[in-house]
């Protein structure tokens, strides 16, 4: 027909008036009015009806106007698709092994390894982690000012780190024990080297598990009692804890290495100063001697900051920062420096304090157990047994009960 | 994500005028803030109200919108706003809106139960770093089935606070007997699932309200229902991923962990909602109530840590949520943010030549502890702020960030000496083994303070006021 394409054209340019119009048309909707003005249209060649169907059907009727237009519900749900978004990390943390058995030169009945992750922290879905972060206890060789909450667990071994280190694994389940040596503080006891020394030996009799040894924070003393410690400790595989950036850090691993033990590299809350220190330290000790320590501060006093630097540590680490490719030590117990911790409270708004310091031990743990920590030193047995309850449920996996979950809505509590 | 855009992309949609209006000196320092998430779009008053920049203003919305979607739950004025997160780890950039905890009332509980646990959510508060933590939202939950007491209860609850609240049933009928109380609010509702999510759309789309979709431990239906729910025209949904303690406990975490990393690594938009957490389902089967706030509090830690942008909960006690609201205020800290005060001498109150000089350390924590310490015991004195590059006393010992020389120099030039006519400085008590040295390099006398600072007032009653000590040289005991 000849019609066609004269029709066909029409209609083009139609439309393009009827969008016009209807942008006008929902721009001022009170005085709508569609106008085709100067448009001659040939009636019967154009379907004219059901293109103005259209029209007003999208016209919003005005009672409808503040409701966005309702179109049908789907009748069935959208299917999509769920993949578990996996990172290759070219990275991994290198294992660090403390104590030593009979058969490898020490008296341990039970070793520990830290370490050899290939994956962040509880990322089971791209990777399972070789060895589950382990849980020590501390010890002090004198008397300290201790949180009554912990004073009160452990106020019949206060005077005898022996017996308190065998209380921390027998009862409290420490897998390690932690000797912190602060008499031999120059501003306290200033006890001598040989002195602190036989401490060490006494707390290897007492328990057969592996220890870490701690110094009083001096950096001459500390070098002298270490190297002392290290040498009577010889075969045992102790971890030293700790070294740092301002002491003879040389002398420090050339005994630990001597006597075949692993140190704390320690550092505050610097990544750039925990990478400088593992470098010089490699001078000396091979990677898997040396387990890292940014530093741990409690939940409300900087955790924030402790957490982040062990976050990052970690995923640098793991992305290929060679220089951070260490297991991670917590000083958890620095949680109780946090006044909620200890302090005494309106009872009645915050609870009692043996309940706030535990707990407060047991979410600064946590907390920097998810940031990928591997050694944590921790004071509080009911903390304790939370935190490794925590990791047993991840190393055993477990199941979610899909079906009960939904019942908290309408459960009486 | 907003890292990853340069501030000249930004500026580019500015009206490059450097009008100043809003508040910088031009427009690309107002890009780079933008960026830096420091300030909001609708700062550039020209760019929202003039016609020329519609379109450029649009883009920039898009371009600056969060990878996990801002849903905001409406009461009256009061509002709280989840997720609008931008990054996967705070040292990215940084978190932004804190993790709101809800406290759970249900329809079973005593009309006096309910205003009771109501009036002790709103009047928490715990004084921190010059703020107030407290707590954000009331869960109401239906336990009976039945939408006539829902409402009753709503309407109880609705009448002893002004909190936003999260309205939970799985049937929309009890829903609908609730948002019938609060017309024009936009509580959250909880939840949509496999089953009934055509009927919680209806009433979503109804009311206008943000909806929950759950689907425990299943991320396939959890991205299968929001897709279903965009369809249906809803946008505002949060993301129920499930929560379970015990043996639950390493499948909820690594489900928070997959949906918020499929965001930020895998770019899955349809997972770019807040997560919602129910620590409150650890009161599911029995057991000692003691074990089950224990177990609530824990898991709600590792949740607020793992990414949750809101918490239901059960447990009122204090020390289970003090715990969690410093724990959020610390995860959702700037980290960009200086973490030390201004080193220098602080007067506190109105000192003269008799009081006490104390010395602290510039750890911003640190210094406000301290400085609220002795204002609320309102004692007149200096306090000597020394630069420890921002850390704690106890740290900065370890560390060797605080000295007896530093603290010499920073004594030095404060010019106290010639303030006070005593020569006594008192230390805190976590730097006692500086003591010695500290005398020697000051040639003040140093008096050991008490380990917290709490101890100030009564330490300086023994130690200052009772001897007298600066009226006739008295000897420290
Ligand atoms: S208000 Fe807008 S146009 Fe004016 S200087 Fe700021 S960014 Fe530029």
């Amino acid at each position: 027909m000849s019609g066609e394409k004269r029709g066909s054209k029409t209609r083009r340019s139609l439309e393009a008036i009827i969008a016009d119009a209807l942008n006008q048309l929902f721009k001022n909707l009170e005085d709508a009015e569609i106008e085709l003005e100067g448009v001659e249209i040939e009636a019967d060649e154009l379907e004219l009806e059901p293109i103005m169907q259209a029209i007003v059907s999208q016209i919003p009727k005005p009672v409808e106007v503040a409701k966005p237009a309702v179109k049908p519900l789907p009748e069935r749900l959208l299917e999509a698709e769920f993949t578990p978004p996996v990172t290759e990390y070219p990275g991994s943390i290198v294992e660090v092994k403390i104590g030593a058995t009979k058969s490898e030169g020490g008296t341990r009945s039970k070793t520990v390894v830290l370490g050899g992750e290939t994956v962040p922290a509880f990322y089971t879905f791209e990777g399972l982690n070789p060895n589950p972060p382990v849980v020590s206890l501390d010890v002090f060789d004198t008397r300290i000012p201790l949180a009554r909450a912990v004073r009160m667990e452990v106020k019949d071994v206060l005077d005898d780190p022996a017996e308190w280190a065998k209380k921390a694994v027998h009862k409290f389940g420490a897998e390690v024990v932690n000797l912190h040596l602060v008499s031999i503080d120059p501003l306290l006891k200033d006890t001598p080297p040989s002195e602190a020394a036989k401490t060490v030996e006494n707390v290897l009799q007492a328990v057969d598990v592996p220890i870490c040894v701690g110094g009083c924070g001096d950096p001459l003393k500390d070098l002298k009692v270490f190297e002392k410690v290290c040498e009577v400790a010889e075969g045992e595989r102790i971890l030293i804890n700790s070294v740092t950036l301002d002491m003879d850090f040389k002398k420090v691993a050339e005994a630990v290495k001597r006597h075949g033990h692993a140190v704390i590299a320690f550092t505050s809350m610097s990544m750039d100063d925990a990478r400088e220190l593992n470098r010089k330290l490699y001078e000396v000790l091979p990677k898997e001697d040396i387990v890292i320590d940014t530093t741990t501060a409690a939940l409300g006093y900087g955790l924030d900051y402790a957490f982040t630097i062990m976050e990052r540590t970690r995923l640098a680490a793991l992305m290929g920062d060679t220089e951070l490719q260490h297991p991670i030590s917590s000083g958890t117990t620095n949680a109780w420096a946090a006044r909620e911790a200890w302090m005494k409270l309106d009872e009645s708004k915050w609870g009692p304090r043996e309940l706030r310091g535990p707990i407060w031990e047991v979410v600064t743990a946590l907390t920097l157990l998810l940031a990928g920590v591997d050694y944590f030193m921790m004071m509080h047995p009911l903390a304790v047994k939370t935190v490794k309850q925590v990791i047993d449920r991840f190393t055993m996996g477990g199941v979610f009960d899909s079906e009960k979950y939904l019942n908290w809505v309408s459960s009486t509590f | 994500m907003a890292k990853s855009l340069s501030p000249l992309e930004v500026y580019n949609l500015l009206p490059k005028t450097n009008c100043g209006k809003c508040g910088e000196k031009n427009c690309l320092s107002f890009a780079t803030r933008l960026v830096n998430l420091e300030v909001e779009v609708e700062r550039c008053t020209p760019l929202v109200e003039e016609a020329q920049y519609k379109e450029n203003y649009v883009k920039l919305k898009n371009l600056l919108k969060p990878p996990v979607k801002e849903v905001l739950i409406v009461r009256g004025d009061r509002v709280v706003r989840i997720g609008g997160e931008y990054v996967m780890y705070r040292h990215e950039l940084t978190y932004r809106r804190p993790t709101a905890i809800a406290i759970d009332v249900s329809d079973d509980m005593s009309r006096e139960l309910i205003a009771e646990r109501v009036k002790q959510v709103e009047e928490f508060g715990y004084p921190y770093i010059g703020k107030q933590l407290k707590l954000d939202l009331i869960a109401v939950r239906s336990v009976t089935g039945d939408p006539a007491r829902f409402s009753e209860v709503v309407k109880t609850v609705l009448d002893n606070t002004s909190l936003p609240l999260v309205l939970c049933s799985l049937d929309p009928e009890v829903l609908k007997a609730g948002l019938a109380e609060m017309s024009g609010d936009k509580p959250l509702l909880y939840a949509a699932t496999k089953d009934n999510w055509r009927r919680m759309a209806e009433l979503a789309l109804a009311y206008d309200c943000p909806l929950v979709v759950s689907a425990p431990n299943d991320p396939t239906m959890l991205k299968s229902l929001v897709k279903t729910m965009l369809e249906c025209g809803l946008e505002d949904l949060v993301l129920d991923p499930g929560t379970m303690g015990g043996e639950g406990l390493p499948d909820t975490l690594v489900n928070f962990t997959m949906i918020r990393k499929a965001v930020f690594r895998a770019g899955d938009e349809l997972l770019g909602f807040p997560l919602l957490g129910a620590p409150i389902a650890v009161w599911l089967g029995g057991g000692r109530a003691l074990d089950k706030k224990w177990e609530e509090c824990y898991l709600a830690g590792m949740l607020i840590v793992r990414y949750a942008d809101i918490l239901i909960m059960h447990s009122l006690d204090g020390w289970v949520l003090l715990p969690l609201v410093m724990l959020r205020d610390n995860i959702y800290t700037d980290p960009r943010k200086p973490v030390s005060v201004e080193p220098g001498l602080y007067k506190i109150g109105q000192p003269d030549e008799t009081s006490p000089v104390m010395f602290t350390t510039n750890f911003a924590l640190t210094y406000y502890t301290v400085s609220s310490d002795i204002q609320s015991a309102k004692i007149d004195s200096y306090l000597l702020v020394v630069d420890t590059e921002g850390l704690s006393v106890e740290s900065a010992v370890a560390g060797r960030k605080l000295t007896a020389d530093r603290v010499a120099e920073a004594l030095k030039e404060s010019g106290v000496e010639k303030l006070v006519k005593h020569r006594y400085l008192i230390i805190p008590g976590r730097a006692s083994r500086l003591s010695g040295e500290i005398e020697e390099a000051t040639g003040w006398t140093v008096l050991v303070g008490p380990l917290d600072s709490s101890g100030i007032p009564k330490f300086l009653d023994e130690k200052w006021y009772k001897p007298k000590l600066w009226e006739g040289g008295a000897q420290p005991k």
